[in-house]
């Protein structure tokens, strides 16, 4: 009885260990050589697998970089932190990246904006904007189905209570997933520091706007007047904001009649000069266009807090870094 | 000179009268699937033809002299299987190591030769057979060979298919099916040659 159950053990087991050796030795003998930076580069990555550097998954990315074809910041999920430990797996400088964010531009939720139509369909923004652009009067604007919800991979965007997607700055990985998935196109990724954002894509005449929406751009131009910085162009009745040039001074969100530009005043910084390094030079006062600043030569200087808009512009010139900003 | 001519007339039994894929329907994963290219599929051909002849000779060294001294013939599947999956595991290797592009179009039928039932089927055959270890290495890579025609010449089939019109419901693998299925009645035209 046993040696019915002892010899397939033994003759298979050990025909099992002679093949395993043989393979063992084979796969010394032709051993492939890869760049085992690829292995340290795929380490370091999120391994979200989400696409957003353009690359097939993580380890699409870990060959690219390794390879020298795709930047070593290319991973917007990772961020600054993973760009770093790539620049110093590979050698490299990591420059510099300016974090982003997504963010929906449209305000129009069922409060603000009406509906032309009844929408019964499948519950999908991309069908629904089949339908004569879609259940929403403006065809602008955000259709509040979910195709963003669904396509983001980190459960950073969400429909609110009235209706329109909000996306989850503390989730927000800045994949561009949503951005791709939008039918309407509303969805754009910009720098986290921006504090002001022109939330409506509309390019419809004034009038058309109003009709539809109460919270849409109406092409008054009264944002590009107000604006100091040069930092708003205005393009097919649309006002949009510059990061490059903004500093988020917020007196477009102010003089805006529709509120369709949005700041986020709670974090409205200040400046307060700290009058032991003020030395009186006047340079902040020059330098500010909201005449915000008061003070004579060689005096100190204080700030005038109900005019200061918070542009930061006085802390930049300020020789003896006497300004702070909060 | 009888040995001679029973080994021709074995090779041309299993290239052409018994041909696996046309006439007795093993290996048909790998030849719908490889079967895009010719390249690749003179690549898979080649593959599958060291895979074949090295596992006829050590099938059969495994039948004589390890499962029927042992009595252990019902554990021959198994142990066949043991053999071809050592033998795919070396080639996956070597072809990774010779030729980087031609493992990358081979792809996931690469490691399927495992599973290819032709292998296993002519290992099985030879035994059914009692072929001795000549006729056994001969009808190993006559049914390689045989393999490799037919999916080579259903290659250059649908490289063509690729630029004829076909009706959209017949596009893709319907229409391969089609044409498989034709040219395994062609290949019925060589039942014939051997009596």
């Amino acid at each position: 009885m046993i040696d019915k159950i002892l010899w397939p053990l033994v003759s298979l087991g050990g025909m099992g260990l002679v093949f395993g050796a043989g393979l063992a030795f084979a796969s010394k003998k032709f051993a492939i050589e890869t760049d085992p930076k690829v292995e340290e580069i795929r380490e370091v990555l999120p391994g979200a697998n989400c696409g957003g550097c353009g690359y097939p998954g993580c380890d699409g990315f870990a060959a690219a970089a390794a390879a020298g074809e795709a930047p070593v910041s290319g991973c917007p999920v990772g961020g600054a932190a993973v760009a770093e430990k790539i620049a110093a797996i590979l050698g490299v400088s990591s420059p510099t990246v300016e974090p982003k964010v997504a963010r929906v531009r449209c305000q129009g939720d069922c409060n603000n904006a009406v509906n032309k139509y009844e929408y019964d369909g499948i519950q999908d923004c991309v069908a629904a904007a089949m339908l004569a652009d879609g259940p929403k009067g403006c065809k602008y604007g955000c259709l509040g189905l979910g195709t963003c919800v669904r396509a983001c991979p980190f459960d950073a965007i969400h429909i609110n209570e009235n209706g329109i997607a909000v996306v989850d700055r503390d989730k927000c990985t800045a994949c561009g997933k949503c951005v791709v998935a939008c039918p309407k196109k509303l969805i754009e990724l910009i720098p986290r520091s921006s504090q002001v954002q022109v939330l409506c894509i509309s390019q419809d005449k004034g009038k058309d706007v109003r009709a539809n929406c109460k919270v849409g751009c109406i092409g008054c131009q009264i944002c590009v007047k107000a604006c100091q910085f040069d930092a708003i162009d205005f393009k097919n009745n649309l006002a949009k904001i510059n990061y490059d040039k903004c500093v988020n001074c917020m007196v477009c969100a102010e003089k805006c009649p529709t509120k369709a530009i949005f700041a986020d005043f709670a974090n409205r910084k200040a400046a307060s000069i700290d009058p032991d390094k003020c030395i009186g030079c006047t340079l902040c006062k020059k330098a500010c266009k909201f005449d915000a600043i008061e003070g004579e030569r060689k005096e100190k200087h204080v700030v005038l807090q109900d005019k200061c808009t918070g542009c930061g512009q006085c802390a930049v010139k300020c020789p003896t870094k006497a300004i702070t900003m909060a | 000179m009888d040995y001679i001519l029973k080994v021709f007339l074995i090779l041309l039994s299993s290239i052409l009268v018994n041909n696996f894929i046309l006439a007795r329907f093993l290996g048909i994963c790998p030849f719908l699937g490889v079967s895009k290219r010719v390249t690749t599929a003179v690549g898979m051909g080649a593959a599958v033809t060291f895979v074949m002849a090295l596992a006829s000779v050590i099938t059969y060294i495994v039948q004589y002299a390890i499962l029927e001294p042992f009595g252990i013939e019902y554990m021959q599947t198994i142990a066949f299987i043991l053999v071809i999956a050592a033998l795919v595991q070396f080639v996956e290797m070597v072809i990774q190591k010779t030729s980087p592009t031609l493992y990358k179009a081979l792809g996931v039928y690469l490691p399927l030769i495992t599973t290819n039932c032709a292998v296993l089927g002519v290992a099985i055959i030879n035994i059914q057979e009692k072929f001795d270890l000549i006729l056994t290495l001969f009808n190993g890579i006559g049914g390689a060979l045989g393999f490799t025609l037919a999916i080579v010449l259903f290659a250059g089939i649908r490289e063509r298919l690729e630029f004829s019109s076909i009706p959209k419901p017949l596009r893709g693998f319907p229409i391969a099916f089609i044409t498989a299925g034709l040219m395994s009645v062609a290949f019925l035209g060589f039942q014939g040659l051997i009596k």
